[in-house]
């Protein structure tokens, strides 16, 4: 029976192979038979040795892993319109990978049954799947190899651990922008500003035939050499070098040296007699490389959609495990992850304005909060953030509160796709008590302050610890300066947060036992944020802030600014100081191993040493808590 | 009411069948719970007044919807109003296969059985259903609702500043968890978008303490 869902779904699985060149009625007959599976993330769609499935599966929504759980190496990515499983079902065998959803994702389940007399009377399909059969490239990243299907590696090939750069197929950018030899000079470099692109290609009859890079214009344009009103012929690099596709990196690389270049021109049959189909450059090989936060830097920077940043952030995570895995020193590896996802969130906000058509009507700020703000964020969790804008006159307040309100929704709906979750309490800028003018956060602010509940204490908490991650500083600055000054009239409200800072759960017992969650889907487990991270967050919050230290919100700053300022408490800060990264560090490895926000704990999991480095981190939250409690006489006042 | 309910022996065979399986007990485990989650269109807002004009919906069996066995059909029209075509475009007696109302309610129950009905707003859906099987002397539907507008509020922290709306949309929610809106203002293509937001609102409460049904009945 044909109905509006099976259209729906022949209506996507039309645009990936093999199914791209089935006819209409193939493909309904498929769609209707479709299954659509929900995945919540990291369950299990398959696993090793599992019998087969009567379906084999697409990913319509979210993306699934493809992992060999013995040296839980990922073997594959499967993104959306990409296909996986199909493999055993045709060799009639059980699973030799695991299939776990890597995000939350829909899946669609296609009947083997009806899907193989499909296969067997077209061509081309069979030739699909022989092809993705043999093939024995694997870059889970690479564009160019995606709709393989993984599931062939035999056990030599999965031990192996290091993808060699030598097998890995280089990938190029295949959005060719061309001239012709008869274009101007001008007209070539503007179409390259306006493309942001360094490289134009020079085509005649649809062959190729020179390249001009932005180093020709500086060598032979703005030298005098050539007027800007010249052809493109007189400066274009020509002949130009052609390779066939599937060039793997080293064979670019020799290439590139070989030949003094940085662009190759890839063409059909490798020569430059048939029509190019695109151009690699050693930014794409460099890029292919990965590893080098510098050069992620500047692909995210390019990036003009957020789906491109989303696989930018993929290539940050690799580079997080690595930095761990190399035992590099916390406090290191968190700036260049900040400066990365502060990099991210930066262009994500550019695209959202450039989505809105106008610019914004006044300067603004967006404000990363919690800890974001606090530069502590190393993996993916809620996002958390503001916005501030300038004073305007009442009567353009609404006007430009729309605006910044459009603009916020845009921003928070594109940080959810590159993998920030929504806050579940809303706070964020899309929220209109969360997008306000300066006036209205002084407001509000001195409210708080002046008014201190358990609710402002916790809304203050959050709000204490906020960087700027795009826009104008001055607003920031004009903010906590307020805060500073209120503060200063409303010595009380240190108290709250102090005892604010009190009110975590105690990681460990009367015993010196490890105190787990008593209920709930993590009953059992250590909650290392709220028993142990918490409460050296707040405690320096509330030190810092008395004080008055603004510009530093990372927490292990804190403390050593703290140790500064009180000589006799050196010791303690530090300790505290160090506590926090071995912590974070701690967390961070547990989420990347189990694909998480590491918060929770399973005891029996950790080694009898890595009990023992927690349990250390422990003595400095307890003897910070006391210091608080002294100090602010908290006892006294709320006792 | 209670008082001048119908004779078993006067309802119709369809009905019995219908009834008896609900002596059957469900199992307790949640993973195992069968969901039909519909949605109908209609000529209007009044359940005296006003009829449905279709009724879309999915089954959903452990997080697998099947796309063969969906329900979708069209009912044939006495009553028409206006206004509301321009909203889901079902013209009277359209292009489409219509069926009678009282056809329409067999092909229902059997299609429900006595899964666990899904519907956003799903009081709405339900008072239409209910006031067109009153029409032919049939009882009220014996199925447990859940209602995707009210469970959906169960996933968000309340806290200070930060009240839930009353009221969410479908289009709220679809937004919410970005998905596609094509074919909304079809009685198939918005039970669709209710499935997969239930699916979702549901992965997100089992983290919660206490998760069962029972819980979601609250």
């Amino acid at each position: 029976m044909k109905n509006l869902i099976s259209e729906r779904v022949a209506d996507f699985i039309k645009n990936y192979p093999p199914f791209n060149v089935l006819d209409n009625t193939s493909l309904f007959q498929l769609a209707e038979q479709v299954i659509i599976v929900y995945k919540e993330k990291n369950s299990v769609i398959f696993t090793v040795d599992e019998n087969q499935h009567s379906h084999f599966y697409m990913v319509h929504k979210g993306a699934v892993t493809l992992n060999n759980p013995a040296t839980s190496n990922i073997l594959d990515y499967c993104d959306e319109g990409d296909i996986f499983g199909l493999r055993p079902l045709f060799a009639n065998e059980n699973y030799k990978l695991e299939a776990r959803a890597h995000e939350e994702s829909i899946i669609y389940g296609i009947p083997i049954d009806l899907f193989k007399p499909i296969a067997k009377q077209n061509e081309q399909v069979t030739i699909f799947l022989m092809e993705s059969f043999a093939s024995n490239t694997r870059n889970p990243y690479a564009k160019s190899q995606k709709g393989q299907l993984y599931d062939i590696e035999d056990n030599e090939e999965i031990n192996k651990e290091v993808v060699l750069p030598d097998l890995q197929l280089a990938s190029y950018s295949k959005k060719l922008i061309t001239c012709s030899t008869r274009t101007s000079i001008q007209k070539a470099a503007e179409l390259m500003t306006k493309k942001q692109i360094g490289s134009i290609l020079v085509v005649s009859k649809e062959l190729p035939v020179g390249i001009i890079t932005d180093k020709d214009f500086r060598n032979k344009v703005i030298t005098g050499k050539q007027p800007i009103t010249a052809s493109v012929k007189t400066i274009m690099a020509s002949p130009v070098i052609t390779y066939p596709k599937n060039l793997t990196i080293t064979q670019a690389q020799m290439a590139m040296m070989k030949s003094n270049i940085s662009h190759l021109v890839i063409t059909e049959d490798g020569t430059p007699n048939t029509a190019a189909l695109g151009i690699l450059s050693k930014h794409d090989l460099m890029v292919s490389l990965g590893d080098n936060p510098a050069v992620l830097v500047k692909a995210i920077k390019r990036a003009t959609r957020t789906k491109k940043i989303k696989q930018l952030r993929k290539s940050i995570m690799v580079l997080l495990a690595g930095y761990l895995e190399q035992n590099i020193p916390l406090g290191i590896i968190a700036k260049i992850i900040s400066e990365l996802n502060d990099t991210c969130i930066k262009q994500v906000v550019e695209i959202s304005i450039n989505k809105m058509g106008t610019p914004p009507p006044v300067k603004f700020a967006w404000l990363a909060l919690g800890s974001q703000g606090r530069s502590e964020q190393l993996l993916h969790t809620d996002q958390d953030n503001a916005l501030v804008f300038e004073d305007v006159p009442e009567e353009d307040l609404p006007k430009t509160t729309t605006y910044f309100l459009e603009l916020s929704k845009h921003v928070t709906k594109a940080l959810n796709v590159i993998g920030y979750e929504y806050c579940p309490a809303d706070m964020m800028a899309s929220n209109p008590k969360w997008c306000l003018s300066l006036q209205e956060w002084k407001n509000k602010l001195s409210y708080w302050i002046s008014n201190p509940g358990p609710n402002e204490v916790l809304m203050s908490s959050i709000f204490f610890d906020y960087s700027l991650a795009y826009g104008e500083r001055s607003l920031l600055d004009n903010m906590s300066d307020h805060i500073f000054r209120t503060v200063d009239k409303y010595p009380i409200f240190l108290v709250h947060l102090a005892n604010g800072a009190l009110q975590s759960p105690s990681p460990t017992g009367f015993f010196r036992q490890f105190l787990v969650e008593q209920d709930g889907q993590h009953k059992d487990f250590f909650d290392l944020k709220s028993r142990a991270l918490r409460p050296l967050i707040d405690a320096a919050r509330v030190l810092i802030l008395s004080h008055s230290v603004k510009a530093i919100s990372n927490t292990w700053e804190r403390y050593e600014k703290l140790a500064e300022l009180e000589p006799n408490n050196k010791e303690l800060y530090l300790a505290c100081s160090y506590a926090t990264k071995a912590l974070l560090k701690f967390r961070t490895k547990q989420g990347l191993s189990h694909h998480d926000s590491g918060r929770f704990i399973e005891l029996e999991q950790l080694t009898k040493q890595e009990k023992m480095k927690l349990k250390r981190t422990f003595k400095a939250i307890k003897e910070i808590q006391e210091l608080i409690t002294l100090r602010f006489k908290v006892t006294n006042i709320l006792g | 009411m209670g008082l001048f309910k119908k004779t078993p022996k006067n309802l119709p065979e369809f009905w019995k069948s219908y009834e008896n399986l609900f002596k059957e007990t469900q199992s307790k485990n949640f993973d195992d719970l069968v969901f039909v989650v519909l949605d109908t269109e209609t000529t209007g807002f009044s359940f005296e007044e006003d009829r449905i004009l279709s009724i879309g919906a999915v089954k959903i069996k452990k997080e697998i919807i099947s796309v063969q066995d969906v329900f979708d059909i069209y009912l044939e029209q006495e009553k028409f109003n206006k206004e509301t075509v321009h909203v889901h475009g079902l013209l009277k007696n359209g292009q489409r296969d219509c069926i009678s109302e009282i056809s329409a309610m067999q092909k229902f129950l059997e299609y429900v059985g006595n899964a666990i009905i899904v519907a956003h707003h799903a009081g709405f859906d339900m008072g239409m259903l209910n006031t067109a099987l009153e029409r032919h002397g049939l009882p009220k539907l014996k199925n447990t609702v859940l209602d995707t507008g009210v469970i959906y509020k169960k996933t968000l922290i309340k806290s200070y500043l930060v009240q839930p709306k009353s009221n969410y949309s479908l289009d709220e929610l679809a937004e919410k968890f970005s998905i596609s809106r094509k074919d909304r203002h079809t009685a198939l293509g918005d039970a669709y978008i209710t499935a997969v937001a239930f699916l979702k609102i549901i992965s997100r409460l089992k983290e919660k303490k206490n998760f069962s049904l029972k819980s979601l009945l609250r």
